[in-house]
């Protein structure tokens, strides 16, 4: 098992400046930390919703990649995504789940089916192009930067430890400033 | 007044007709769960179209969140849908649409009305409640009920996108 800003910062070396990076809850309050920018996509609106944003970027800017970092709970409410992400193939999507089998941001309770459900055989059986595991940092920090230099779709499943219950000010997340940041930087390229 | 409502209930709408005024709106994807009133006259159609390009998603609430996506990039979009979806969509409709002020077109099939009949007067309760709730939501919406409406399309759309804001388009018969 790894640690969520460990796995980040492995990941936030090989992000640029032009990626769109679309984390929810307590993984876009550390990855905000780890890698501020404009081009961090955070206002999502409802749970589970970040891998559809996601699909509509990866349409509308083929030009860029664009790396959604979703939470387990998040990506339990919008299962159907993977499918239609695998149906429609945006080899510019890359997907990560940070797994840790709680609802981190509503008080740490468990996920249905904590440690039974495959997210990784979901990815893999809804069509997404490449599907990888990981629960060792060495082997992640080994192998994420060829992972980001391949077409995806790419579906990537990170088993972390929880962080336990936190208080967050979400309006790092949801302010009005935040979305007219991402669209004055996605408009100038 | 019999009269009115006679002609009302038999009128024609086409999907050809709005079609064409979703083409020249510049919508540009149409993302859609199939919805029987819009099924032959409006989805199969578009089916067969290389554009406006036809995003199939498994749920309505997926739509939401690929509408918004597309918006920030500055391609236009429409939600092709029935109103049990866009129901079961309230929670994102207000997150993504209303709270953040995101233009999300949204064209809704309303499964059971009568036609020719509005529908706040609809002896359905789930045809009933749509308006009202969109009322209550704050989200503007009209009425396509036949050829003569298609005209409310495109300005509807534009209007959206020129202000950052929802619009729902309600499909008050099958169109032919």
């Amino acid at each position: 098992m790894m640690k969520r800003d460990d796995c980040l910062k492995a990941l936030a070396r090989h992000v640029t400046d032009a990626d769109i990076v679309l984390p929810v809850y307590s993984t876009a309050f550390d990855w905000i930390d780890i890698r501020p920018g404009p081009l961090n996509y955070l206002s999502h609106g409802a749970m589970g919703l970040a891998s559809s944003h996601a699909l509509g970027l990866a349409l509308g800017r083929p030009d860029k990649r664009v790396i959604v970092l979703d939470g387990d709970g998040s990506l339990l409410m919008n299962l159907g995504s993977l499918v239609t992400i695998g149906e429609v193939a945006p080899p510019n999507l890359y997907h990560f789940v940070c797994e840790n089998g709680t609802y981190e941001a509503n008080g740490g309770h468990p996920i249905p089916g904590r440690g039974n459900v495959d997210f990784a055989g979901f990815a893999r059986s809804a069509g997404y192009r490449a599907v990888h595991a990981f629960s060792d940092l060495k082997n992640f920090e080994q192998q994420i930067g060829a992972l980001l230099a391949e077409p995806g779709p790419l579906f990537v499943d990170l088993k972390i430890v929880s962080s336990g219950p936190q208080e967050r000010d979400y309006t790092r997340l949801h302010g009005p400033h935040v979305r007219k940041a991402f669209r004055d930087a996605l408009g100038a390229g | 007044m019999q009269v009115e409502t006679d002609a009302r209930a038999t009128a024609s709408l086409a999907g050809r007709n709005i079609i064409r005024e979703i083409v020249a709106s510049g919508v540009e994807y149409v993302v859609s769960v199939p919805d029987i009133t819009t099924s032959e006259g409006l989805l199969r159609q578009l089916a067969q179209m290389k554009a406006p390009r036809l995003i199939r998603v498994c749920k309505e609430d997926e739509g939401i969140g690929i509408c918004a996506g597309l918006a920030y990039t500055g391609k236009r979009a429409l939600l092709l849908i029935q109103q049990t979806g866009m129901l079961d969509s309230i929670n994102a409709i207000r997150g993504v649409a209303v709270e953040y002020a995101l233009p999300i077109c949204m064209m809704v099939g309303l499964l059971e009305k009568e036609p020719g009949v509005p529908p706040l007067q609809s002896k359905r309760y789930g045809v009933r409640i749509v308006e009202p709730i969109l009322d209550a939501m704050g989200i503007a919406y009209h009425e396509i009920e036949e050829d003569a409406d298609v005209g409310k399309i495109r300005p509807a759309i534009d209007e959206a996108y020129a202000a950052s804001r929802p619009v729902v388009l309600l499909i008050g018969r099958r169109p032919t």
